[in-house]
């Protein structure tokens, strides 16, 4: 086992390398520079850019910025905003959290509705909840995340009034940060109240980030059920009579789910996507409007380096799904 | 009241009860964004100076709240030398610093704070200079300041003295703007010692009307009112700025009564809040322009009637309903109405399709096809640069003129658009810093503004127009400056280097319980006077 993540980790440095090459280029072949930009309509004179652009490092080669940039990467500097002049990986540690939590719960709620409706849908197939769900799923799959933020905003918490309009928490508390989780730092604060104004605060912003997960894994439940259905093992355990409950629950769902556990670690990169229009939407303080706001600002230096956190995180949650997959699957641990 | 917000009532009445600090009024701003950093000096955009300049700190002088009008701040007077050369600030006695977990002033503001406000900006040498890497002082620069101050000098405690390199009138403006906020020395040599310079930017003291307590990133900034405060102490107990960068969310943040205060409403939801009985909607005229700025350097640009004859075919009424949906008004000049020394004699060209075309004919221009630049972003003065393209392409074609819209990002777009040579006609505009019209006219349309890195984007050098500039810009006499402007206006006219477009109206939608507001022309939002009724 051990060995099987020191594999995987050995994996993770080229694709690393490669990510910091894609990231530190990606930002600088989009037009517009980042000294322009900070100026704006006032402009800045030749030689003040000149001075500005030697200050930052811009004024030598690109190669010779990547490599610095490299270097710095090993001695553990991610570098510092342009903009706020901090350092990113504060910044990023500072947001991190935020993001996590929303990811987690949209996750979480995608999963407990998605796989069961999956199953229904599987073995009633045709049937009218069938159709319906994965009408709905469909639909789903392709709402334009932005609009449909905005009208729960609109329905829920302007004309019902259910619901905050925006934010983490109710302006009312004030406690710090210890985790920087809401849902446990008010519950730390032992302040009364709290821990449901945060949990408020929660439900429209994952319900949009879940929504497309939810579809995929709905119909990636489905059909992975459907497949595994028709199987001899199947077969076989049906006729040696064993519950419905128990063929479906354990002979046919646990090979379901493994392809399916596959699509919910693929989520992750769709969450982190799906993050930065919620997050701008619900003024959700977390790392998807951070680096919106940082690729319009042309901040290299967030931008590289917060794409290379992202792209690291996502790579470990993909490795801690395909270690889970080993849990399930004993063969895929032996290989 | 829902069943939620009744619950969520009761559970904030206990809060109420457990967390002792949480005061009676507390007024909530729905901010548009994120400040770059609590420490004025090296940043330049308005959301950072809401959040620092103008909530937590004062300037030796300030803007008369909801005028351009310079009053004593922390300087209670000043003296003004013969030649114009030399300001003597008298400061004022007994302005209490603010106090933090790690600092407690020892001492009154003093003319050391004024001196180490200026030095730090203006001398690469300054310990204080480059305190985070890769600081910059762009305002201090921009508007020149380093040129400008010869030296500064204390003569005592209370009493500065400033020695220019030249007699410049809109000095005392450009000191009342942000970037020159007034910071303590006392506590920067408490950072230096404890080893944390960089919260002079994370964790400000000023001796503003409210005190900085906490920043959440990117979620809300928190202050409490300066009980010390110098001069008339707030309304409100609490200050919270709740960052919320989309318009849409801001409004029904404001209607849900999350917030008390907006700023930049979208255009397209002033009905609904006109509608609403629960708020109320504050207009002002903004202090800004929008143009379309030809090049007067290329044929047949370089010729006055040429240009004259483009700016009789645009149909300004319309264009404003399209593109500002009514909420601006034509603009003929290239200050706006409420500015001083604004020319309100002259007249705008006059809409008039036939008489363009035949004036094009009488220039010698024939089958006209021409490039108009099309800005890739909002602004408050240029809500939607591609619309107002749109219709003047369709305006220039009514006189047989054809017109290609070109847009770029907008750093190359700013970029190119000063490029020697531009082909073509570039929508732009500008929003003034401090209210003097040499803040427009010298910045926009100067000879000296017409080379890289200036941004006389006409390329428009008339020697006449920019003598006057200079002269008014020397004088001190307010009248005389005063007929120099409206002399330089009448110029501009003639020789039409813009089509000048509009200028745009400031909205600010507020709860109908919110008193004392006052909207700046200059587009802050200050709160010192805001009160919340029951």
């Amino acid at each position: 086992m051990l060995r099987f993540i020191l594999k995987k980790l050995l994996y993770l440095v080229p694709t690393m390398i490669g990510i910091t090459l894609v990231a530190f280029g990606f930002i600088r072949l989009l037009p517009g520079d980042p000294v322009l930009l900070m100026a704006g309509e006032r402009g800045v004179s030749p030689e003040r850019y000149a001075q500005i652009a030697a200050q930052l490092g811009y004024d030598k080669p690109v190669w010779q910025q990547y490599l610095h940039y490299l270097g710095n990467l090993l001695q553990g500097d991610l570098g510092n905003s342009l903009v706020t002049k901090k350092p990113v990986l504060t910044e990023f540690l500072a947001l991190f959290p935020a993001t996590v939590e929303l990811a987690l719960v949209a996750i979480v709620i995608a999963t407990v509705i998605g796989v069961p409706v999956g199953v229904i849908a599987a073995i009633k197939r045709g049937s009218w909840f069938d159709q319906f769900s994965m009408t709905a799923a469909l639909v789903g799959f392709s709402m334009p995340i932005f609009w449909w933020g905005l009208l729960l905003i609109i329905l829920f918490s302007g004309v019902l009034g259910w619901t905050p309009v925006s934010g983490r928490i109710s302006l009312m508390y004030f406690f710090p940060q210890v985790t920087g989780f809401m849902l446990i730092d008010s519950l730390i604060s032992g302040q009364k109240g709290a821990f449901a104004s945060a949990v408020s605060h929660l439900i429209l912003p994952s319900i949009v980030l879940a929504t497309i997960p939810l579809a995929v894994i709905a119909r990636q439940t489905r059909s992975a059920m459907l497949e595994v259905m028709g199987e001899d093992y199947v077969r076989t355990a049906r006729a040696k009579g064993l519950s419905r409950r128990r063929v479906i629950g354990v002979h046919a769902l646990r090979n379901a789910l493994i392809p399916v556990i596959t699509t919910i670690g693929l989520q992750v990169g769709v969450l982190m996507a799906g993050a930065i229009l919620t997050e701008t939407i619900f003024s959700w303080p977390g790392i998807g409007k951070w680096m919106i706001d940082s690729i319009s600002r042309r901040d290299y230096p967030v931008v590289q380096s917060g794409l290379l956190l992202i792209a690291a995180i996502v790579m470990i949650v993909n490795l801690i799904v395909d270690l889970t997959y080993g849990l399930i699957n004993p063969r895929i641990r032996h290989k | 009241m829902s069943f939620f917000s009744t619950r969520m009532l009761a559970a904030s009445a206990f809060a109420l009860m457990a967390a002792a600090p949480l005061h009676a009024k507390t007024f909530v701003y729905c901010s548009e964004g994120s400040p770059e950093g609590f420490d004025a000096a090296p940043y330049t955009s308005g959301t950072t100076f809401d959040a620092s300049g103008h909530a937590v700190y004062n300037r030796l002088v300030q803007f008369k709240p909801g005028t351009t009008e310079i009053e004593p701040a922390l300087a209670e007077s000043w003296d003004v030398s013969e030649d114009g050369l030399e300001y003597t600030f008298h400061l004022r006695q007994g302005v209490k610093f603010h106090s933090n977990d790690k600092f407690t002033p020892s001492r009154d503001f003093n003319a050391d704070d004024v001196i180490f406000t200026f030095e730090r900006q203006a001398s690469a040498d300054h310990p204080w200079h480059e305190y985070i890497p890769g600081i910059t002082y762009e305002y201090y620069s921009s508007m020149e300041m380093d040129k400008l101050i010869k030296s500064i000098e204390k003569v005592d405690d209370h009493t500065v003295k400033f020695t220019l390199s030249q007699p410049e009138a809109p000095f005392l403006a450009n000191v009342a703007m942000p970037f020159v906020s007034i910071v303590s020395k006392e506590y920067a040599d408490t950072l230096e010692t404890a080893g944390t310079r960089e919260d002079l930017n994370n964790a400000p003291i000023g001796t503003g009307p409210f005190r900085f307590v906490a920043y959440q990133k990117d979620a809300v900034i928190r202050y409490q009112k300066n009980a010390d405060y110098w001069g008339e102490a707030p309304k409100v107990d609490d200050l919270v700025f709740a960052i919320t960068p989309d318009a849409s969310v801001r409004l029904q943040k404001l209607k849900a009564g999350e917030c008390h205060l907006m700023p930049y409403p979208a255009p397209a939801d002033l009905d609904e809040i006109r509608a609403d009985p629960n708020l109320k909607l504050d207009e002002q005229p903004g202090l800004n322009v929008g143009y379309l700025a030809y090049n007067t350097t290329v044929a047949p640009f370089d010729n006055p009637q040429v240009r004259k004859a483009l700016n009789m075919a645009l149909d300004k009424p319309a264009l404003i309903e399209a593109v500002y949906q009514g909420n601006a008004e034509v603009a003929k000049n290239p200050i706006p109405p409420t500015m001083w020394s604004y020319n309100d004699a002259i007249e705008d060209d006059k809409y008039d399709p036939e008489a363009a075309k035949a004036m094009l004919e009488e220039a010698g221009v024939k089958d006209l096809t021409m490039e108009v630049w099309a800005m890739p972003v909002q602004r408050p003065y240029m809500p939607n640069a591609r619309r107002t393209a749109e219709m003047i392409q369709s305006d220039f074609a009514k006189i047989g003129v054809k017109v290609e819209i070109v847009s770029y990002e907008w750093g190359e777009y700013l970029k190119k658009s000063m490029e020697e040579g531009r082909k073509g006609a570039v929508i732009l505009g500008w929003t003034g810093d401090n209210g003097d019209p040499d803040n427009f006219l010298s910045v926009l349309l100067s000879c000296a503004s017409a080379n890289p890195g200036g941004a006389n984007r006409a390329f428009w050098c008339n020697e006449a127009f920019s003598d006057l500039l200079a002269k008014a810009k020397a004088s001190s006499d307010h009248d005389e400056r005063v007929k120099l402007y409206e002399e330089a206006q009448v110029i501009f006219k003639q020789e039409a280097p813009w089509a000048t477009l509009a200028h745009s109206t400031q909205y600010v939608p507020m709860a109908k319980n919110v008193t004392g507001f006052v909207q700046s022309p200059l587009g802050d939002y200050a709160f010192d006077t805001v009160d919340l009724t029951e």
